[in-house]
């Protein structure tokens, strides 16, 4: 997997580094946190504590200041041994902070950067509602303006990282009125403390069960105006911008999903004996090992090819939806097989892929539906081929 | 108080190990090179004594051709200060340890820190002829190791025990299993600032080459166990003379 083009020295160091940790500190404690269900601050600031948060922020704000790949390994690295501690860096990284570096004011980049870099605080991006999921424009949450500070009112679903004890605040995504009293959208960041801001964790859950998954709720909820990210009515272009950014995140828990569970599935039919041999040594078996594996390779070309548009400040918003629709494709057929690899012990808590083939079924989901990938892809190829004519 | 450590860049223990020119050498392609897991550990002592506040200044030491300054630059990412490259490919033991006596002979090292052997030839040469050619003393296979003001305390382990032993500067110290308990993870920030971290190259010093490699061999694949019915001792008997050949 290192003889990717796109990959230097340092981000192998990355990979090796990462690896390293998420076997030492997250595989021995990874199945019992899925089984209590339970989001460990304990874990997540380890995870601080050796740089997974801010990593592609800069150095002045407390980040580790590297680039979109860096990123990219590390949350597939992570999404190798367990997509839920992979979904509580991904999110925080690309969602919690990414808007705020991107959009944020000098004052807001300093006020929340720094705290957010160190593992101790998390941040949650909120656009998800009951009623608006791939249709974000249908968000009902609103936000008046009212002497000078907001005034919200509404709620938000789905939102990783909302509720835990270390989360201290989300970008919320509102429905507001211009000046000529049209709606727009505006985001607006809003502290955990704020009177009139719930925060409700998201129980019983199928996948990513140690991540933190919230619902929010905004009951006259007022901050200040100079709460704003980016200007009033940019809100539907923060959000796009940021959803293309977190393709590739899901895009990376794809990819180590997938290694994760190919991985086990090699293990196991080389130690699994029937009619003598080794299951992997019967040719049906070979080939579906050989079959993960291509697509494996080809998810990680194509990812790490997004990854590096992006580093090098490409367009990259068609490859990241191409990305993030093949990498959670490939994840869920690889954990399949894998589950069929392992027989009945595969459907048994005891063994790892359970989890594995629980945890991907969100990622045809999460961050855009596979369908919408398909419409966005599409939309693309087609403007070229207008374009062109 | 400055320390020099040597650095092996070893193949990954799991890599599948060939050879080429008529098995004359040893095959890299393909390998992933590691920092060999006894200077880690090493390394993970020298910044655990650092943090808890010696002043301790590290600079990481390797002979070897370019491509050995990845593993240089892991050291520096895992927190060493500065690394030195000596550009020669090592030929055996006195060679690497004639080179790092130079090194040693430019700074101003308190003491030398080496792995107890490097894990693919597994010479274990190194740490003591640095110290014969350099005149101090050395402590070969410690599984401690404490700075106490102005003298060092290690321990090592004996047949039937531990030998506790304390030296004064400057020494060569070969660090094995118990040096640390885990070797540690270089962070994110430790990646950030290896990139701002020096790798100085030096030319070696010549020396002749007095060992060369003819032929290596693999060893021979581990067959399958047996297992022999606890009543059958006969069988047992048998495979042991006949198969095993050791009664």
């Amino acid at each position: 997997m290192d003889k990717s083009p796109f990959l230097t020295e340092e981000h192998k160091m990355i990979r090796r580094m990462v690896r390293d940790f998420a076997e030492k500190e997250i595989r021995p404690v990874a199945k019992q946190l899925d089984e209590e269900a339970r989001f460990s601050p304990e874990l997540t600031k380890k995870m601080g504590d050796i740089g997974l948060f801010g990593i592609r922020i800069p150095q002045q704000y407390g980040g580790q200041e590297m680039d979109t790949l860096a990123y990219t390994i590390a949350v597939e690295e992570l999404a190798r041994v367990d997509s839920s501690q992979a979904a509580t860096i991904a999110a925080h990284n690309s969602l919690g902070m990414g808007p705020i570096m991107n959009y944020g004011t000098e004052e807001q980049k300093q006020k929340y950067l720094p705290k957010l870099s160190t593992g101790e605080a998390l941040w949650a991006f909120g656009l998800t509602e009951p009623n608006a999921g791939s249709d974000s424009r249908g968000t009902k949450t609103t936000a008046k303006l009212v002497d000078g500070h907001w005034i919200i009112n509404g709620s938000k679903i789905f939102i990783t990282n909302g509720a835990s004890t270390i989360n201290i605040g989300a970008t919320v995504q509102c429905v507001t009125l211009n000046d000529e009293g049209k709606k727009e959208f505006t985001t607006i960041l809003v502290d955990a403390n704020t009177p009139g801001f719930t925060r409700i964790p998201m129980k019983n859950k199928m996948v990513w069960r140690a991540s933190d998954t919230a619902e929010l709720f905004f009951d006259n909820v007022k901050v200040p105006a100079s709460c704003t990210l980016g200007k009033q009515g940019e809100g539907s272009k923060i959000m796009l911008n940021t959803l293309d950014s977190g393709r590739l995140s899901i895009g990376s828990m794809g990819l180590g999903l997938a290694q994760g569970a190919f991985e086990l599935a090699l293990k196991y039919s080389k130690e699994r004996k029937q009619f003598g041999k080794s299951i992997s040594e019967f040719q049906v078996n070979a080939f579906k090992l050989a079959d993960m594996a291509t697509k494996i390779e080809a998810a990680r070309n194509l990812l790490y090819k997004a990854a590096w548009l992006k580093s090098n400040h490409k367009a990259f918003a068609k490859e990241a939806a191409m990305a993030k629709l093949y990498c959670s494709e490939v994840a869920r057929e690889v954990a399949d097989e894998a589950v069929q690899l392992h027989g009945g012990y595969g459907l048994m808590k005891d063994y790892e892929v359970e989890r594995f083939y629980r945890d991907q079924r969100l990622l045809q989901i999460g961050e855009g539906t596979s369908e919408i990938q398909r419409l966005v892809i599409s939309r693309y190829i087609l403007d070229e081929y207008t374009n062109r004519e | 108080m400055k320390v020099l450590i040597c650095i092996g860049h070893v193949p990954d223990t799991t890599s599948k190990i060939r050879f080429t020119d008529n098995a004359s050498k040893f095959d890299k392609s393909d390998i992933q090179f590691i920092i060999g897991p006894y200077e880690e550990l090493a390394l993970t002592r020298l910044l655990d004594i650092k943090d808890a506040g010696t002043d301790l200044h590290i600079t990481a030491v390797n002979v070897g051709p370019v491509e050995t300054e990845a593993t240089l630059r892991k050291a520096l990412a895992m927190g060493a200060d500065e690394a030195v490259r000596v550009n020669a490919e090592p030929l055996d033991a006195l060679f690497t340890a004639k080179q790092i006596a130079e090194v040693y002979k430019k700074g101003t090292y308190d003491f030398i820190v080496t792995g107890k052997e490097s894990i693919d030839y597994n010479g274990g040469q190194v740490d003591g002829m640095i110290a014969e050619i350099l005149g101090i003393p050395s402590i070969p296979s410690a599984s401690k190791f404490e700075i106490m003001g102005s003298v060092a305390k290690a321990e090592r382990e004996i047949d039937g025990g531990k030998e506790v032993v304390e030296a004064a500067f400057p020494f060569v110290i070969a660090a094995q299993k118990g040096f640390a308990i885990d070797p540690r993870i270089p962070g994110m920030r430790g990646i950030m600032a290896a990139r701002k971290k020096e790798i100085l190259v030096f030319e070696p010093s010549e020396q002749a080459n007095i060992t060369k490699i003819i032929h290596h061999y693999l060893p021979e694949a581990k067959s399958a166990c047996k297992k022999v019915a606890a009543d059958n001792v006969e069988e047992l008997v048998r495979l042991l003379h006949e198969e095993a050949k050791v009664i």
